[in-house]
Protein backbone atom coordinates (compact mmCIF):
# COMPACT_ATOMS: atom_id res chain seq x y z
CA UNK A 1 0.00 0.00 0.00
CA UNK A 2 2.93 2.35 0.73
CA UNK A 3 4.05 1.93 -2.88
CA UNK A 4 0.62 2.68 -4.24
CA UNK A 5 0.32 5.81 -2.14
CA UNK A 6 3.57 7.03 -3.66
CA UNK A 7 2.17 6.54 -7.15
CA UNK A 8 -1.30 7.87 -6.40
CA UNK A 9 -0.25 10.88 -4.31
CA UNK A 10 -2.99 13.12 -2.91
CA UNK A 11 -1.97 15.83 -5.38
CA UNK A 12 -2.22 13.44 -8.32
CA UNK A 13 -5.65 12.20 -7.26
CA UNK A 14 -6.77 15.81 -6.79
CA UNK A 15 -5.56 16.88 -10.24
CA UNK A 16 -7.16 13.77 -11.75
CA UNK A 17 -10.49 14.54 -10.11
CA UNK A 18 -10.37 18.26 -10.85
CA UNK A 19 -7.93 18.90 -13.69
CA UNK A 20 -6.82 22.54 -13.92
CA UNK A 21 -7.03 24.40 -17.23
CA UNK A 22 -9.35 21.67 -18.46
CA UNK A 23 -11.21 21.49 -20.68
CA UNK A 24 -9.87 24.77 -21.93
CA UNK A 25 -8.78 26.31 -25.21
CA UNK A 26 -7.06 29.59 -24.22
CA UNK A 27 -8.16 32.67 -26.12
CA UNK A 28 -5.69 33.61 -28.82
CA UNK A 29 -3.77 30.35 -28.51
CA UNK A 30 -1.11 30.07 -31.20
CA UNK A 31 0.45 26.69 -30.46
CA UNK A 32 -1.30 23.36 -30.26
CA UNK A 33 -0.53 19.70 -30.66
CA UNK A 34 -2.25 16.35 -30.36
CA UNK A 35 -0.81 13.58 -28.19
CA UNK A 36 -1.96 9.97 -28.33
CA UNK A 37 -0.86 6.74 -26.71
CA UNK A 38 -2.38 4.00 -28.87
CA UNK A 39 -1.53 1.34 -26.30
CA UNK A 40 -3.86 2.68 -23.62
CA UNK A 41 -5.91 5.21 -25.58
CA UNK A 42 -4.76 8.27 -23.61
CA UNK A 43 -5.38 11.25 -25.84
CA UNK A 44 -4.80 14.95 -25.20
CA UNK A 45 -4.72 18.18 -27.15
CA UNK A 46 -2.49 20.84 -25.62
CA UNK A 47 -3.04 24.54 -26.35
CA UNK A 48 -0.57 27.35 -25.59
CA UNK A 49 -0.73 31.11 -26.00
CA UNK A 50 2.84 32.28 -26.55
CA UNK A 51 3.62 36.01 -26.68
CA UNK A 52 7.11 37.55 -26.73
CA UNK A 53 8.67 34.20 -25.88
CA UNK A 54 6.49 33.74 -22.83
CA UNK A 55 3.70 31.16 -22.37
CA UNK A 56 0.87 33.45 -21.31
CA UNK A 57 -1.78 30.76 -21.06
CA UNK A 58 -2.14 27.00 -21.34
CA UNK A 59 -5.02 24.54 -21.50
CA UNK A 60 -5.85 21.01 -22.54
CA UNK A 61 -8.61 18.72 -23.70
CA UNK A 62 -8.94 14.97 -23.97
CA UNK A 63 -9.01 11.99 -21.66
CA UNK A 64 -6.60 9.61 -20.04
CA UNK A 65 -5.70 7.75 -16.89
CA UNK A 66 -5.08 9.42 -13.53
CA UNK A 67 -1.33 9.72 -14.13
CA UNK A 68 -1.56 11.27 -17.60
CA UNK A 69 -4.42 13.60 -16.62
CA UNK A 70 -2.72 14.82 -13.44
CA UNK A 71 0.57 15.28 -15.27
CA UNK A 72 -1.14 17.38 -17.97
CA UNK A 73 -2.98 19.42 -15.37
CA UNK A 74 0.15 20.07 -13.29
CA UNK A 75 2.03 20.96 -16.44
CA UNK A 76 -0.43 23.59 -17.63
CA UNK A 77 -0.32 25.14 -14.15
CA UNK A 78 3.47 25.24 -14.17
CA UNK A 79 3.79 26.63 -17.69
CA UNK A 80 1.74 29.77 -17.25
CA UNK A 81 3.98 32.84 -17.31
CA UNK A 82 7.05 30.77 -18.15
CA UNK A 83 9.62 31.59 -20.82
CA UNK A 84 9.62 29.11 -23.70
CA UNK A 85 13.27 28.20 -23.08
CA UNK A 86 12.53 27.53 -19.43
CA UNK A 87 9.54 25.35 -20.37
CA UNK A 88 11.84 23.21 -22.48
CA UNK A 89 14.29 22.98 -19.58
CA UNK A 90 11.43 21.96 -17.28
CA UNK A 91 10.41 19.23 -19.76
CA UNK A 92 14.00 17.92 -19.62
CA UNK A 93 13.90 17.94 -15.80
CA UNK A 94 10.57 16.08 -15.70
CA UNK A 95 11.91 13.56 -18.18
CA UNK A 96 14.98 13.05 -16.00
CA UNK A 97 12.84 12.70 -12.88
CA UNK A 98 10.75 9.99 -14.52
CA UNK A 99 13.38 8.01 -16.36
CA UNK A 100 16.80 8.28 -14.71
CA UNK A 101 17.47 5.40 -12.37
CA UNK A 102 19.84 7.22 -10.03
CA UNK A 103 19.04 10.80 -9.20
CA UNK A 104 22.24 12.77 -8.54
CA UNK A 105 21.34 14.79 -5.46
CA UNK A 106 18.00 16.43 -4.78
CA UNK A 107 15.47 16.91 -7.59
CA UNK A 108 15.90 20.24 -9.36
CA UNK A 109 14.20 23.14 -7.60
CA UNK A 110 12.47 24.21 -10.77
CA UNK A 111 10.27 21.08 -10.56
CA UNK A 112 8.42 22.39 -7.52
CA UNK A 113 5.08 20.61 -7.14
CA UNK A 114 5.92 18.33 -10.06
CA UNK A 115 8.03 16.14 -7.77
CA UNK A 116 4.75 14.36 -6.92
CA UNK A 117 5.38 12.48 -10.16
CA UNK A 118 8.49 10.83 -8.66
CA UNK A 119 6.56 7.68 -7.70
CA UNK A 120 5.74 6.94 -11.35
CA UNK A 121 9.36 5.92 -11.95
CA UNK A 122 8.74 2.70 -9.98
CA UNK A 123 6.10 1.74 -12.56
CA UNK A 124 7.95 1.58 -15.90
CA UNK A 125 4.75 0.77 -17.79
CA UNK A 126 3.26 4.06 -16.61
CA UNK A 127 6.12 6.45 -17.38
CA UNK A 128 4.70 7.06 -20.83
CA UNK A 129 1.40 8.13 -19.25
CA UNK A 130 3.22 10.82 -17.27
CA UNK A 131 5.30 12.09 -20.20
CA UNK A 132 2.53 12.21 -22.83
CA UNK A 133 1.41 15.79 -22.09
CA UNK A 134 5.02 16.98 -21.96
CA UNK A 135 5.97 15.52 -25.32
CA UNK A 136 2.81 17.06 -26.72
CA UNK A 137 3.67 20.48 -25.23
CA UNK A 138 7.15 20.21 -26.76
CA UNK A 139 5.58 19.48 -30.15
CA UNK A 140 3.17 22.39 -29.76
CA UNK A 141 6.06 24.77 -29.14
CA UNK A 142 7.74 23.45 -32.28
CA UNK A 143 4.48 23.57 -34.23
CA UNK A 144 4.78 19.99 -35.35
CA UNK A 145 1.80 18.96 -37.40
CA UNK A 146 1.81 15.25 -36.73
CA UNK A 147 0.26 13.52 -33.77
CA UNK A 148 2.73 12.87 -30.99
CA UNK A 149 2.86 9.30 -29.93
CA UNK A 150 4.45 7.96 -26.77
CA UNK A 151 4.56 4.42 -28.05
CA UNK B 1 -23.81 -27.07 -30.56
CA UNK B 2 -22.78 -30.54 -31.67
CA UNK B 3 -19.78 -31.81 -29.74
CA UNK B 4 -17.25 -33.95 -31.60
CA UNK B 5 -17.09 -37.49 -30.24
CA UNK B 6 -13.40 -37.06 -29.72
CA UNK B 7 -14.08 -34.31 -27.20
CA UNK B 8 -16.98 -35.97 -25.42
CA UNK B 9 -15.56 -39.39 -24.77
CA UNK B 10 -12.55 -38.41 -22.72
CA UNK B 11 -12.51 -40.17 -19.37
CA UNK B 12 -11.70 -37.03 -17.44
CA UNK B 13 -14.81 -35.26 -18.71
CA UNK B 14 -16.92 -37.59 -16.61
CA UNK B 15 -15.21 -36.43 -13.45
CA UNK B 16 -15.54 -33.08 -11.75
CA UNK B 17 -13.16 -30.57 -13.26
CA UNK B 18 -10.29 -30.02 -10.82
CA UNK B 19 -8.55 -26.68 -11.41
CA UNK B 20 -6.32 -27.17 -8.38
CA UNK B 21 -4.83 -30.25 -10.00
CA UNK B 22 -4.58 -28.48 -13.35
CA UNK B 23 -2.59 -25.66 -11.71
CA UNK B 24 0.19 -28.11 -10.89
CA UNK B 25 0.77 -28.58 -14.65
CA UNK B 26 1.61 -24.87 -15.11
CA UNK B 27 5.01 -24.05 -13.57
CA UNK B 28 4.68 -20.30 -14.15
CA UNK B 29 1.77 -20.04 -11.71
CA UNK B 30 4.02 -21.03 -8.84
CA UNK B 31 5.46 -17.56 -8.16
CA UNK B 32 4.73 -14.34 -6.35
CA UNK B 33 4.34 -10.90 -7.91
CA UNK B 34 4.84 -7.85 -5.67
CA UNK B 35 4.78 -10.23 -2.70
CA UNK B 36 1.44 -11.82 -3.63
CA UNK B 37 0.76 -15.20 -5.28
CA UNK B 38 0.38 -14.63 -9.02
CA UNK B 39 -3.26 -14.48 -10.11
CA UNK B 40 -3.17 -14.64 -13.89
CA UNK B 41 -6.40 -13.32 -15.43
CA UNK B 42 -5.04 -12.08 -18.76
CA UNK B 43 -5.78 -15.29 -20.63
CA UNK B 44 -7.59 -13.46 -23.41
CA UNK B 45 -4.24 -11.89 -24.33
CA UNK B 46 -2.28 -15.12 -24.00
CA UNK B 47 -2.58 -18.25 -21.91
CA UNK B 48 0.16 -19.89 -19.85
CA UNK B 49 1.74 -23.15 -20.99
CA UNK B 50 1.56 -26.54 -19.25
CA UNK B 51 4.81 -28.41 -18.59
CA UNK B 52 3.98 -30.96 -21.30
CA UNK B 53 3.96 -28.22 -23.97
CA UNK B 54 7.22 -26.75 -22.69
CA UNK B 55 8.70 -30.26 -22.71
CA UNK B 56 7.44 -31.00 -26.23
CA UNK B 57 9.16 -27.90 -27.61
CA UNK B 58 12.27 -28.62 -25.56
CA UNK B 59 12.42 -32.29 -26.61
CA UNK B 60 12.04 -31.36 -30.24
CA UNK B 61 15.10 -29.09 -30.08
CA UNK B 62 17.06 -31.52 -27.88
CA UNK B 63 16.44 -34.67 -29.92
CA UNK B 64 14.58 -34.26 -33.18
CA UNK B 65 15.40 -30.89 -34.72
CA UNK B 66 15.68 -31.07 -38.51
CA UNK B 67 13.90 -29.56 -41.48
CA UNK B 68 10.63 -31.15 -42.53
CA UNK B 69 9.61 -32.79 -45.82
CA UNK B 70 13.19 -32.62 -47.13
CA UNK B 71 15.87 -34.85 -45.67
CA UNK B 72 16.23 -38.60 -45.99
CA UNK B 73 17.96 -38.83 -42.65
CA UNK B 74 16.50 -40.05 -39.38
CA UNK B 75 16.07 -36.68 -37.66
CA UNK B 76 14.27 -35.22 -40.65
CA UNK B 77 11.94 -38.18 -40.69
CA UNK B 78 11.21 -37.73 -36.99
CA UNK B 79 10.63 -33.99 -37.34
CA UNK B 80 8.34 -34.50 -40.34
CA UNK B 81 6.40 -37.19 -38.53
CA UNK B 82 5.92 -35.04 -35.42
CA UNK B 83 4.92 -31.99 -37.49
CA UNK B 84 2.36 -33.95 -39.52
CA UNK B 85 1.03 -35.68 -36.42
CA UNK B 86 0.38 -32.26 -34.93
CA UNK B 87 -1.65 -31.41 -38.03
CA UNK B 88 -3.75 -34.51 -37.46
CA UNK B 89 -4.31 -33.60 -33.82
CA UNK B 90 -5.52 -30.13 -34.87
CA UNK B 91 -7.81 -31.65 -37.49
CA UNK B 92 -9.39 -33.95 -34.90
CA UNK B 93 -9.65 -31.16 -32.34
CA UNK B 94 -11.92 -29.04 -34.56
CA UNK B 95 -13.35 -32.09 -36.36
CA UNK B 96 -12.10 -31.26 -39.83
CA UNK B 97 -13.02 -33.93 -42.37
CA UNK B 98 -9.37 -34.31 -43.38
CA UNK B 99 -6.12 -33.02 -41.88
CA UNK B 100 -5.17 -31.52 -45.26
CA UNK B 101 -7.74 -28.84 -44.46
CA UNK B 102 -5.40 -27.63 -41.68
CA UNK B 103 -2.84 -24.99 -42.63
CA UNK B 104 -0.13 -23.96 -40.19
CA UNK B 105 0.28 -20.19 -40.03
CA UNK B 106 1.75 -17.74 -37.50
CA UNK B 107 -1.55 -17.00 -35.80
CA UNK B 108 -5.12 -15.85 -36.31
CA UNK B 109 -3.93 -12.61 -37.85
CA UNK B 110 -1.94 -14.37 -40.55
CA UNK B 111 -4.79 -16.80 -41.19
CA UNK B 112 -7.19 -13.94 -41.90
CA UNK B 113 -4.66 -12.09 -44.04
CA UNK B 114 -4.15 -15.28 -46.01
CA UNK B 115 -7.87 -15.56 -46.77
CA UNK B 116 -8.09 -11.84 -47.58
CA UNK B 117 -5.24 -12.00 -50.06
CA UNK B 118 -5.53 -15.51 -51.51
CA UNK B 119 -9.28 -16.00 -51.50
CA UNK B 120 -10.90 -12.56 -51.51
CA UNK B 121 -8.50 -10.37 -53.48
CA UNK B 122 -8.64 -12.19 -56.84
CA UNK B 123 -12.43 -12.48 -56.59
CA UNK B 124 -13.41 -8.96 -55.49
CA UNK B 125 -14.63 -6.35 -57.97
CA UNK B 126 -15.33 -2.66 -57.33
CA UNK B 127 -18.63 -2.34 -55.45
CA UNK B 128 -18.47 -5.84 -53.97
CA UNK B 129 -18.88 -6.04 -50.20
CA UNK B 130 -17.17 -7.74 -47.28
CA UNK B 131 -19.44 -7.97 -44.24
CA UNK B 132 -17.97 -8.00 -40.74
CA UNK B 133 -19.34 -7.00 -37.31
CA UNK B 134 -18.92 -4.11 -34.93
CA UNK B 135 -17.24 -6.33 -32.31
CA UNK B 136 -14.36 -7.57 -34.49
CA UNK B 137 -10.74 -7.51 -33.37
CA UNK B 138 -8.49 -5.28 -35.51
CA UNK B 139 -7.14 -8.49 -37.07
CA UNK B 140 -10.58 -9.15 -38.57
CA UNK B 141 -10.98 -5.53 -39.73
CA UNK B 142 -7.67 -4.30 -41.13
CA UNK B 143 -6.95 -7.22 -43.55
CA UNK B 144 -10.37 -6.53 -45.15
CA UNK B 145 -9.71 -2.78 -45.31
CA UNK B 146 -6.47 -3.52 -47.14
CA UNK B 147 -8.14 -5.84 -49.63
CA UNK B 148 -10.95 -3.31 -50.12
CA UNK B 149 -8.39 -0.64 -50.98
CA UNK B 150 -6.73 -3.04 -53.40
CA UNK B 151 -9.94 -3.98 -55.19
CA UNK B 152 -12.45 -1.14 -54.76
CA UNK B 153 -14.69 -3.36 -52.61
CA UNK B 154 -16.56 -1.95 -49.61
CA UNK B 155 -16.45 -2.97 -45.96
CA UNK B 156 -19.90 -3.19 -44.33
CA UNK B 157 -20.46 -3.61 -40.59
CA UNK B 158 -23.23 -5.42 -38.66
CA UNK B 159 -24.13 -3.33 -35.58
CA UNK B 160 -24.53 -4.66 -32.04
CA UNK B 161 -27.03 -3.77 -29.31
CA UNK B 162 -26.04 -2.28 -25.93
CA UNK B 163 -25.65 -5.74 -24.39
CA UNK B 164 -23.03 -6.54 -27.01
CA UNK B 165 -25.11 -8.91 -29.13
CA UNK B 166 -25.23 -8.82 -32.90
CA UNK B 167 -28.40 -7.31 -34.37
CA UNK B 168 -29.31 -10.29 -36.50
CA UNK B 169 -32.14 -8.46 -38.28
CA UNK B 170 -29.58 -5.89 -39.44
CA UNK B 171 -27.29 -8.72 -40.48
CA UNK B 172 -30.04 -10.18 -42.64
CA UNK B 173 -30.58 -6.76 -44.26
CA UNK B 174 -26.87 -6.25 -44.90
CA UNK B 175 -26.43 -9.64 -46.57
CA UNK B 176 -26.90 -8.50 -50.16
CA UNK B 177 -26.28 -9.37 -53.74
CA UNK B 178 -22.84 -7.73 -53.56
CA UNK B 179 -21.73 -9.49 -50.35
CA UNK B 180 -18.79 -11.72 -51.22
CA UNK B 181 -17.66 -12.86 -47.79
CA UNK B 182 -18.75 -12.66 -44.14
CA UNK B 183 -16.16 -12.40 -41.35
CA UNK B 184 -17.38 -12.90 -37.78
CA UNK B 185 -15.79 -13.47 -34.40
CA UNK B 186 -16.95 -16.62 -32.58
CA UNK B 187 -16.29 -15.34 -29.03
CA UNK B 188 -15.60 -11.62 -28.61
CA UNK B 189 -12.30 -10.84 -26.86
CA UNK B 190 -13.63 -7.54 -25.47
CA UNK B 191 -17.21 -8.44 -24.55
CA UNK B 192 -17.20 -12.20 -24.07
CA UNK B 193 -20.20 -12.49 -26.40
CA UNK B 194 -20.59 -15.89 -28.05
CA UNK B 195 -22.10 -15.23 -31.46
CA UNK B 196 -24.67 -17.57 -33.04
CA UNK B 197 -22.22 -18.48 -35.78
CA UNK B 198 -24.22 -21.47 -37.01
CA UNK B 199 -27.21 -19.21 -37.70
CA UNK B 200 -24.94 -16.57 -39.27
CA UNK B 201 -23.33 -19.17 -41.52
CA UNK B 202 -26.67 -20.68 -42.57
CA UNK B 203 -28.02 -17.26 -43.56
CA UNK B 204 -24.89 -16.50 -45.62
CA UNK B 205 -24.87 -19.92 -47.26
CA UNK B 206 -28.51 -19.50 -48.27
CA UNK B 207 -27.13 -16.75 -50.52
CA UNK B 208 -24.02 -18.69 -51.51
CA UNK B 209 -21.72 -16.45 -49.44
CA UNK B 210 -18.73 -18.03 -47.65
CA UNK B 211 -18.02 -17.28 -43.99
CA UNK B 212 -14.75 -16.91 -42.09
CA UNK B 213 -14.95 -17.40 -38.32
CA UNK B 214 -12.33 -15.83 -36.04
CA UNK B 215 -12.04 -18.49 -33.36
CA UNK B 216 -9.04 -17.13 -31.43
CA UNK B 217 -10.99 -16.74 -28.18
CA UNK B 218 -13.49 -19.54 -28.77
CA UNK B 219 -11.32 -22.63 -29.20
CA UNK B 220 -9.90 -22.68 -25.64
CA UNK B 221 -13.36 -22.36 -24.07
CA UNK B 222 -16.08 -24.04 -26.14
CA UNK B 223 -16.20 -27.18 -28.28
CA UNK B 224 -15.70 -26.28 -31.94
CA UNK B 225 -16.76 -28.61 -34.73
CA UNK B 226 -16.10 -26.99 -38.10
CA UNK B 227 -18.23 -29.55 -39.96
CA UNK B 228 -21.21 -29.00 -37.67
CA UNK B 229 -20.80 -25.22 -38.00
CA UNK B 230 -20.38 -25.48 -41.75
CA UNK B 231 -17.93 -22.56 -41.78
CA UNK B 232 -15.76 -22.09 -44.85
CA UNK B 233 -12.74 -20.81 -42.93
CA UNK B 234 -11.92 -21.02 -39.23
CA UNK B 235 -8.87 -19.24 -37.76
CA UNK B 236 -7.21 -19.51 -34.37
CA UNK B 237 -3.90 -19.03 -32.55
CA UNK B 238 -1.81 -21.50 -30.61
CA UNK B 239 -0.76 -19.23 -27.78
CA UNK B 240 -4.30 -18.55 -26.53
CA UNK B 241 -4.97 -22.28 -26.20
CA UNK B 242 -1.99 -23.22 -24.00
CA UNK B 243 0.37 -23.61 -26.97
CA UNK B 244 3.41 -21.64 -28.10
CA UNK B 245 3.38 -18.19 -29.72
CA UNK B 246 4.04 -17.84 -33.43
CA UNK B 247 1.87 -20.77 -34.48
CA UNK B 248 -1.75 -20.71 -35.55
CA UNK B 249 -4.26 -22.48 -37.72
CA UNK B 250 -6.33 -21.75 -40.75
CA UNK B 251 -8.96 -24.36 -41.45
CA UNK B 252 -10.51 -24.14 -44.91
CA UNK B 253 -12.97 -26.20 -46.89
CA UNK B 254 -10.96 -28.26 -49.36
CA UNK B 255 -12.66 -27.04 -52.54
CA UNK B 256 -12.02 -23.41 -51.54
CA UNK B 257 -8.40 -24.09 -50.61
CA UNK B 258 -7.83 -25.92 -53.90
CA UNK B 259 -9.16 -22.99 -55.90
CA UNK B 260 -7.11 -20.37 -54.04
CA UNK B 261 -3.86 -18.77 -55.11
CA UNK B 262 -0.79 -19.30 -52.90
CA UNK B 263 -0.28 -16.71 -50.16
CA UNK B 264 3.52 -16.53 -50.29
CA UNK B 265 6.02 -18.01 -52.69
CA UNK B 266 9.12 -19.93 -51.73
CA UNK B 267 10.36 -23.35 -50.75
CA UNK B 268 8.01 -26.10 -49.59
CA UNK B 269 5.03 -24.66 -51.48
CA UNK B 270 6.23 -25.80 -54.92
CA UNK B 271 6.31 -29.03 -56.94
CA UNK B 272 8.69 -27.92 -59.67
CA UNK B 273 10.40 -24.61 -60.39
CA UNK B 274 11.91 -23.32 -63.63
CA UNK B 275 12.68 -19.71 -64.43
CA UNK B 276 9.67 -19.67 -66.71
CA UNK B 277 7.09 -20.94 -64.26
CA UNK B 278 6.47 -22.89 -61.07
CA UNK B 279 4.11 -25.71 -60.34
CA UNK B 280 2.62 -25.37 -56.89
CA UNK B 281 2.48 -28.04 -54.25
CA UNK B 282 -0.83 -29.51 -53.10
CA UNK B 283 -2.97 -28.19 -50.24
CA UNK B 284 -2.00 -27.53 -47.44
CA UNK B 285 1.67 -27.20 -48.45
CA UNK B 286 0.76 -24.66 -51.14
CA UNK B 287 0.12 -22.24 -48.27
CA UNK B 288 3.15 -23.11 -46.15
CA UNK B 289 6.03 -21.42 -47.94
CA UNK B 290 9.41 -21.61 -46.23
CA UNK B 291 10.52 -23.66 -43.26
CA UNK B 292 7.55 -23.65 -40.89
CA UNK B 293 7.44 -23.17 -37.12
CA UNK B 294 8.00 -26.89 -36.53
CA UNK B 295 8.51 -26.68 -32.76
CA UNK B 296 5.44 -24.41 -32.51
CA UNK B 297 3.27 -26.87 -34.42
CA UNK B 298 4.42 -29.75 -32.22
CA UNK B 299 3.81 -27.65 -29.10
CA UNK B 300 0.34 -26.75 -30.33
CA UNK B 301 -0.52 -30.40 -31.00
CA UNK B 302 0.57 -31.25 -27.46
CA UNK B 303 -1.47 -28.36 -26.04
CA UNK B 304 -4.64 -29.49 -27.83
CA UNK B 305 -4.20 -33.07 -26.61
CA UNK B 306 -3.65 -31.73 -23.11
CA UNK B 307 -6.82 -29.62 -23.20
CA UNK B 308 -8.93 -32.31 -24.88
CA UNK B 309 -8.34 -34.74 -21.99
CA UNK B 310 -10.61 -32.57 -19.80
CA UNK B 311 -13.44 -32.39 -22.32
CA UNK B 312 -14.29 -28.96 -23.71
CA UNK B 313 -17.82 -29.11 -22.33
CA UNK B 314 -16.44 -29.50 -18.81
CA UNK B 315 -13.90 -26.73 -19.40
CA UNK B 316 -16.59 -24.36 -20.64
CA UNK B 317 -18.90 -25.14 -17.72
CA UNK B 318 -16.12 -24.58 -15.22
CA UNK B 319 -15.08 -21.24 -16.72
CA UNK B 320 -18.73 -20.15 -16.91
CA UNK B 321 -19.01 -20.77 -13.18
CA UNK B 322 -15.98 -18.55 -12.54
CA UNK B 323 -17.50 -15.84 -14.73
CA UNK B 324 -20.82 -16.10 -12.89
CA UNK B 325 -19.08 -15.75 -9.53
CA UNK B 326 -17.12 -12.70 -10.73
CA UNK B 327 -20.15 -11.11 -12.39
CA UNK B 328 -22.20 -11.43 -9.23
CA UNK B 329 -19.43 -10.07 -7.01
CA UNK B 330 -18.68 -6.97 -9.10
CA UNK B 331 -22.36 -6.02 -9.19
CA UNK B 332 -21.94 -4.94 -5.55
CA UNK B 333 -19.08 -2.54 -6.34
CA UNK B 334 -20.30 1.04 -6.62
CA UNK B 335 -19.79 2.80 -9.93
CA UNK B 336 -18.74 -0.37 -11.76
CA UNK B 337 -20.33 -1.15 -15.11
CA UNK B 338 -19.88 -4.39 -17.04
CA UNK B 339 -19.28 -3.90 -20.77
CA UNK B 340 -20.73 -6.91 -22.54
CA UNK B 341 -23.83 -8.44 -20.98
CA UNK B 342 -24.90 -10.77 -23.77
CA UNK B 343 -27.12 -13.73 -22.90
CA UNK B 344 -24.51 -16.05 -24.42
CA UNK B 345 -21.11 -15.28 -22.91
CA UNK B 346 -17.74 -17.00 -22.44
CA UNK B 347 -15.19 -16.45 -19.66
CA UNK B 348 -14.50 -12.74 -20.16
CA UNK B 349 -15.40 -9.93 -17.76
CA UNK B 350 -14.88 -6.45 -19.18
CA UNK B 351 -15.75 -3.43 -17.06
CA UNK B 352 -15.31 0.28 -16.45
CA UNK B 353 -15.46 2.19 -13.16
CA UNK B 354 -16.60 5.75 -12.52
CA UNK B 355 -13.61 7.97 -11.82
CA UNK B 356 -11.00 5.22 -12.21
CA UNK B 357 -9.37 4.74 -15.59
CA UNK B 358 -8.87 1.10 -16.70
CA UNK B 359 -5.10 1.64 -16.73
CA UNK B 360 -5.12 2.69 -13.09
CA UNK B 361 -7.23 -0.36 -12.20
CA UNK B 362 -4.64 -2.51 -13.99
CA UNK B 363 -1.73 -0.98 -12.07
CA UNK B 364 -3.45 -1.30 -8.69
CA UNK B 365 -4.40 -4.93 -9.38
CA UNK B 366 -0.81 -5.65 -10.43
CA UNK B 367 0.47 -4.48 -7.05
CA UNK B 368 -1.81 -7.18 -5.60
CA UNK B 369 -0.33 -9.81 -7.92
CA UNK B 370 -3.43 -9.84 -10.15
CA UNK B 371 -2.71 -9.64 -13.90
CA UNK B 372 -5.53 -8.28 -16.06
CA UNK B 373 -5.65 -6.39 -19.35
CA UNK B 374 -6.52 -2.70 -19.53
CA UNK B 375 -7.11 -0.86 -22.77
CA UNK B 376 -9.04 -1.12 -26.02
CA UNK B 377 -8.17 -4.82 -26.57
CA UNK B 378 -7.51 -4.16 -30.27
CA UNK B 379 -11.18 -3.35 -30.75
CA UNK B 380 -11.07 0.44 -31.09
CA UNK B 381 -14.31 0.73 -33.13
CA UNK B 382 -16.10 -1.22 -30.39
CA UNK B 383 -14.78 1.14 -27.69
CA UNK B 384 -16.00 4.07 -29.82
CA UNK B 385 -19.42 2.37 -30.02
CA UNK B 386 -19.59 2.34 -26.20
CA UNK B 387 -18.06 5.83 -25.89
CA UNK B 388 -15.22 4.62 -23.65
CA UNK B 389 -11.42 4.77 -24.07
CA UNK B 390 -11.06 1.16 -22.97
CA UNK B 391 -12.03 -1.37 -20.35
CA UNK B 392 -10.41 -3.42 -17.64
CA UNK B 393 -10.72 -7.08 -18.61
CA UNK B 394 -10.37 -10.26 -16.60
CA UNK B 395 -10.38 -13.42 -18.71
CA UNK B 396 -10.49 -16.91 -17.27
CA UNK B 397 -8.70 -20.16 -18.06
CA UNK B 398 -8.69 -23.76 -16.83
CA UNK B 399 -6.18 -23.04 -14.04
CA UNK B 400 -8.13 -20.17 -12.47
CA UNK B 401 -9.97 -20.80 -9.22
CA UNK B 402 -12.63 -19.12 -7.15
CA UNK B 403 -9.79 -17.81 -4.99
CA UNK B 404 -8.47 -16.02 -8.10
CA UNK B 405 -11.88 -14.43 -8.59
CA UNK B 406 -11.90 -13.34 -4.95
CA UNK B 407 -8.43 -11.78 -5.34
CA UNK B 408 -9.72 -9.91 -8.39
CA UNK B 409 -12.67 -8.56 -6.44
CA UNK B 410 -10.45 -7.50 -3.51
CA UNK B 411 -8.16 -5.71 -5.98
CA UNK B 412 -11.04 -3.84 -7.61
CA UNK B 413 -12.31 -2.81 -4.18
CA UNK B 414 -8.83 -1.57 -3.38
CA UNK B 415 -8.77 0.52 -6.56
CA UNK B 416 -12.10 2.04 -5.48
CA UNK B 417 -10.60 2.75 -2.06
CA UNK B 418 -7.40 4.38 -3.42
CA UNK B 419 -9.39 6.68 -5.68
CA UNK B 420 -12.09 7.50 -3.15
CA UNK B 421 -9.74 8.52 -0.37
Amino acid sequence: MTDLRELYEEVILDHNRNPRNYPKIPLGHNCEAHGFNPLCGDEFRIYLTVEDGIIQDAGFEGAGCAISTASASLMTEALKGMEVGRAEALFAEVHRLLTEEEQAGEPSEMLGKLTVLTGVKEYPMRVKCATLAWHTMHAALHQREKTICTE
Amino acid sequence: MIVPNYLMHSDAARHEFDAYRVRRDFPILNQTVHGHPLVYLDNGATSQKPQCVIDAVNDYYCWNNANVHRGVHTLSERATHAYEQAREVVGRFINASHHHEIIFVRGTTEAINLVAQSYARPRLRPGDEILITEMEHHSNIVPWQIVCQQTGARLRVVPINDAGELQLDKYAELLGSRTRLVGVVHLSNSLGTINPVREIIDAAHARGIPVLVDGAQAVPHIPVDVQALGCDFYAFSGHKIYGPTGIGILYGKPDLLEAMEPYQGGGEMIRRVTFEESLYNVVPYKFEAGTPNIAGAIGLGTALEYLAQFGLEAVGEYEDALLARATEAVSDISGLRIIGTAAQKGGILSFVMDGVHPHDIGTILDTEGVAIRAGHHCTMPLMTRYGIPGTARASFAIYNTKEDVDALIRGIEKAREVFDR
